[in-house]
C-alpha cells in the first residue's frame, strides 16, 4: 500500500498569491510543504497529506494517483463533475473504502505525519480522529442523547455520566443545535427535520472531539435555509477542526471554503487557494467546470 | 431551459383538439384494462378467502361438537358389602418405614381388585330405578375408566366408605355417538355400537337430566387411551409438543441468527459463501420427511437419544427451522439501509459494535417475527415425527424431553386413524383446533412484539 515514502522534511511554505485576479498563479509544488496557505493568508500545518493515492474496485480503476495537502483548522472544499471520484477520496482519508467490498486502495496517506495504513494504527483508532458527516442525515433510530453520546461510550471517552452529559452538551452547542433540542433529548434522533438531523450527525461527529471531519455533500438533502445553518456551522467549526467537504455546489465551495480541489474523472486536476481557483484557474478543465460548460 | 418552460406555458394551440380526441378513445381501453385487472385481484383474493373460509368452517363445524360430550351425574355409594377392604394402614410404632410402604401398596392392591364396576353398575340402576336391563350392558353406558376413577378417589380418601358422593362420569363413547347422532339410529341391532337395552337406557338418562353434555375438560387434563376412548385427552401430545418448541427455539435462533449474522456481516462474499448460501437455500427445500430419516440415522442410532422422544424431535425440527431462520434473518440484516452501517463505522464502531448496537436492533422485529412463524411451522409438522418413533401410543404427560411422548400433529394423525371412526372423527378436529389454537397464539404474539418493538424504535 505504501509504494511510495514521504521524504518531506524542510519546513517550507507553499507561496501563494492569495489577490484574485492576480497574473501569478501559484503551484502548489506537492511535496516540499509542511504548511499550506489558505486565502485568509495564513500558513497553516498540513495535517492530511495524500501522495498518488489510486482507488480500484475490482479491476475498475476510479482514482488515479491524488496528492493533495489538506491544512489544518480550514475547510477544505472537493468540486468536480459527478462520478469523478470525490467521495471515493474521502473515504480514504478515513478508510471507509475498506467497509467497501472489493475496494483497493494505494499511494500513501499521512494524519498529522503518520501513515494511516499502518499495520500500528488501528482503523478504530483512525476513526476516532477522522470523523465523518455523510450525504444524507443517517442518525442511529435511537434518541438525541444516544446518538451523540455513542461516540463517547464506545471509545470510553467519557469517566462519569456527567461528564458523558457534558459532552453531548457541549458537542450539541457546537452544533447549534442545543437549544432546539435541549428538552426532546431523548425524543428519536429520527424524528427531527432533515437540517436538525444533519446538524446532530455533525454533532455525533464532533462528540468525540476528532482532528479531522469529513463531509460528504452534507447539504445535498437539504433545502436551502438548512443549507445555510449548516454552512454557518461549518464556518464556525473550522475553528478548531480540520473539515474537508465534498460539495457539487460551486456557490458553497466558495462560501465556506478556504482551499478548493477540482477533480475530473478520477484525477486531482487542480487544487489551490479557493478564490484562485474560482478567479484564476490555471487548467482548462477547472475553467471549463466553474463556468458551468459541463457537469 | 427557457424554451422548456414557455412550452408548458403556452401549450401549442393547432391540433391540440386532435390530440385531445386521440387521449380519449385510448382512455377507455385504458379504464377497461385496469378494471379487468382488479378484478383479477378480487377474484384471487377471494378464492384464497374462500379457502381458508372453507377449511376453518369443515374444522369448527366437525370439532366443536367434540368439546361438549356426554357425562352423567351418578350418586356413588361406596357400599361395604361392595368395598370389602381393611382400613387403610396408619404407621405402627416400631414399624420401619419399608415395611410401612408395603403395607400401603398391600392395602392399594386390595383396593384395586374391588369390584368397582358394582359400585357403578348400582349407581346407574339407581338413576333408572326398574329399568330392564343386563349388569354388561349397564357398564357398556359407562365409560371404561372410571372404575379406576372410583379406585383413585377412595384411595385418596378411604373415608368414603358407606358414604354416598355425586360423582360426574363419562359416558362411553357408544353413548356419546348415540346421543350426538353420529351414528344412524335406524341401523338394526346388529349393527349398532350399543345394544337394544343400552340405547333404551341412554335414551331415558340422557331425557331425564342424568346424562347431559358438559364441557370436555378431560381433553386437556388427559392423556390418549385406547380402552377408554371417552377420555381420551391431548395433554401428552401438548406437553410434548411444548417441549420440542422449547428445543427448537432454544437451538435454532441461537444458531441461526450467529449463522446469519456472520455471513452477512463478517464472511467476506466470495465462491464459499454463494456455495454456502446456495445450500442454506436447498436446505429449506428439503422435505421435511427427510429430515426425520436422517434424525432416526443421526440422533437415534448414533448418538442413541430415546425413540419417541420430544429432544429428537426437537432436535429434528431445528434442523428443519434453521434455514428459514438463517435466509429470513439475512434478508432482515439486509434490509438495513447501508448509511447505518456506515455510520456505526465512521464513529469508529468496530465492526461487532456496529451489528450488536446497531443492526440487531433494528432487524429484531423481523428476526423474531421468522423465529415465530418457522417455530410455528416446525410444531405442525408430522412427517418427520413419523420416522423418530413419536407415532407410538403413549399414554403419559413426558416430564423431561428425553421421555416418550406423543405431539400434537402426530396424535391427530393417530386419532384420524382410529379404528372408533365415529367418535374420533370429531375429536380428531378438536385436536386439529387445539393445535391451530397453539399456533395462532403463536403467531398472534409475533404480531404484538412486533408492534411493541417496532414502537419503541
Ligand atoms: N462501491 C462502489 N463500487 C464500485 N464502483 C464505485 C463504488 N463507489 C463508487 N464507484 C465508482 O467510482 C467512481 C467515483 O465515484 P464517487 O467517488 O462516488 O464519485 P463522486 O462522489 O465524485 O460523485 C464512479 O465511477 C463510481 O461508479
Ligand atoms: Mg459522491
Amino acid at each position: 500500500m505504501t509504494d511510495l515514502s514521504t521524504s518531506e522534511t524542510k519546513p517550507e511554505t507553499i507561496p501563494m498569491h492569495m489577490t484574485s485576479g492576480s497574473a501569478i498563479i501559484e503551484s502548489s509544488e506537492l511535496g516540499k510543504g509542511k504548511t499550506v496557505r489558505t486565502p485568509d493568508k495564513e500558513n497553516r500545518p498540513v495535517r492530511v497529506k495524500a501522495r498518488d493515492v489510486s482507488v480500484f474496485y475490482g479491476p475498475k480503476q476510479a482514482l488515479f494517483d491524488v496528492s493533495i495537502d489538506i491544512p489544518a483548522k480550514a475547510v477544505t472544499a472537493f468540486i468536480g463533475p459527478s462520478g469523478c471520484g470525490k467521495s471515493t477520496f474521502l473515504r480514504c482519508l478515513n478508510r471507509m473504502n475498506d467497509t467497501i467490498e472489493g475496494c483497493r486502495v494505494t499511494g500513501q496517506i499521512e494524519l498529522d505525519g503518520s501513515d494511516i495504513h499502518d499495520r500500528d494504527l488501528d482503523v478504530v483508532e483512525l476513526r476516532a480522529r477522522v470523523g465523518m458527516v455523510f450525504q444524507k442525515p443517517n442518525p442511529f433510530p435511537k434518541s438525541i442523547f444516544e446518538n451523540v453520546a455513542y461516540g463517547p461510550k464506545i471509545h470510553g471517552l467519557a469517566r462519569s455520566k456527567s461528564e458523558l452529559e457534558g459532552i453531548v452538551e457541549s458537542s450539541l452547542r457546537r452544533a447549534s443545535l442545543w437549544e432546539e433540542v435541549k428538552d426532546r433529548l431523548h425524543e428519536p434522533g429520527t424524528g427531527l427535520s432533515g437540517g436538525q438531523q444533519q446538524r446532530l450527525c455533525i454533532a455525533r461527529a464532533i462528540a468525540v472531539s476528532p482532528e479531522v471531519i469529513l463531509m460528504d455533500e452534507p447539504c445535498s438533502a437539504l433545502d436551502p435555509i438548512a443549507t445555510a445553518k449548516i454552512e454557518e456551522l461549518i464556518d464556525e467549526l473550522k475553528q478548531n477542526f480540520t473539515i474537508v467537504i465534498v460539495t457539487h455546489s460551486m456557490q458553497q465551495a466558495a462560501r465556506v471554503s478556504q482551499r478548493t480541489a477540482f477533480f475530473h474523472l478520477g484525477n486531482l486536476v487542480e487544487e489551490g487557494p479557493t478564490d484562485t481557483i474560482f478567479t484564476s484557474p490555471k487548467e482548462k478543465r477547472t475553467q471549463d467546470y466553474i463556468t458551468g460548460r459541463f457537469g | 431551459m427557457a424554451d422548456h418552460f414557455a412550452a408548458v406555458l403556452n401549450p401549442p394551440s393547432d391540433g391540440s383538439a386532435e390530440r385531445l380526441a386521440r387521449i380519449r378513445a385510448g382512455l377507455k381501453s385504458r379504464h377497461a384494462r385496469e378494471w379487468r385487472f382488479r378484478a383479477y385481484g378480487i377474484a384471487a383474493t377471494a378464492a384464497a378467502i374462500a379457502f381458508v373460509v372453507i377449511l376453518f368452517a369443515m374444522i369448527f363445524a366437525k370439532g366443536l361438537p367434540a368439546f361438549w360430550q356426554a357425562k352423567m351425574d351418578l350418586d356413588v355409594f361406596f357400599d361395604p358389602a361392595i368395598v370389602k377392604v381393611e382400613p387403610k394402614p396408619v404407621q405402627q410404632e416400631g414399624q420401619s418405614a419399608a415395611d410401612y410402604r408395603k403395607a400401603v401398596l398391600d392395602w392399594e392392591r386390595a383396593v384395586t381388585l374391588v369390584n368397582w364396576n358394582r359400585v357403578i353398575e348400582a349407581a346407574v340402576r339407581a338413576k333408572a330405578p326398574g329399568f330392564q336391563i343386563d349388569t354388561r350392558q349397564v357398564l357398556t353406558v359407562v365409560e371404561t375408566n372410571e372404575r379406576f376413577v372410583l379406585r383413585d378417589m377412595f384411595v385418596e380418601n378411604p373415608g368414603l366408605l358407606g358414604q354416598t358422593v355425586p360423582v360426574r362420569m363419562l359416558a362411553s363413547a357408544n353413548v356419546d355417538n348415540w346421543l350426538k347422532g353420529t351414528i344412524d339410529r335406524s341401523l338394526p341391532d346388529a349393527q349398532q355400537q350399543l345394544r337394544d337395552q343400552a340405547r333404551g337406557l341412554a335414551d331415558q338418562l340422557y331425557a331425564d337430566g342424568t346424562i347431559g353434555m358438559r364441557f370436555a375438560w378431560n381433553i386437556f387434563v388427559n392423556v390418549d387411551s385406547r380402552s377408554a376412548p371417552a377420555a381420551a385427552g391431548l395433554a401428552g401430545a401438548f406437553v410434548g409438543s411444548l417441549y420440542m418448541m422449547l428445543v427448537v427455539i432454544l437451538l435454532s435462533v441461537p444458531i441461526g441468527v450467529m449463522a446469519a449474522i456472520y455471513l452477512e456481516e463478517f464472511a467476506s462474499k466470495g465462491r464459499i459463501t454463494d456455495f454456502i448460501e446456495v445450500n442454506i437455500n436447498n436446505l429449506a427445500a428439503v422435505p421435511s420427511i427427510v429430515f426425520g430419516v436422517f434424525g432416526a440415522a443421526v440422533f437415534i442410532n448414533w448418538f442413541h437419544l430415546p425413540l419417541s422422544a420430544p429432544i429428537v424431535g426437537g432436535l429434528v425440527l431445528t434442523l428443519m427451522t434453521l434455514p428459514t431462520i438463517i435466509i429470513a434473518t439475512r434478508a432482515s440484516l439486509r434490509a438495513v439501509p447501508p448509511s447505518l452501517r456506515a455510520a456505526a463505522l465512521g464513529l469508529g464502531a468496530s465492526r461487532t459494535q456496529m451489528v450488536f448496537h446497531h443492526v440487531l436492533p433494528v432487524t429484531f422485529p423481523g428476526i423474531m417475527t421468522a423465529t415465530i412463524i418457522g417455530v410455528a411451522h416446525a410444531i405442525g409438522e408430522t412427517a418427520p415425527l413419523l420416522l423418530i418413533g413419536m407415532n407410538a401410543f403413549v399414554a403419559s404427560v413426558p416430564a423431561t424431553p428425553f421421555d416418550q411422548s406423543a405431539a400434537l400433529p402426530v396424535q391427530i394423525y393417530l386419532w384420524q386413524g382410529n379404528e372408533n371412526r365415529n367418535f374420533f372423527e370429531a375429536r380428531t378436529s378438536a385436536a386439529i383446533i387445539v393445535l391451530l389454537a397453539l399456533m395462532l397464539s403463536l403467531n398472534a404474539m409475533a404480531i404484538y412484539l412486533r408492534r411493541r418493538l417496532e414502537r419503541r424504535m
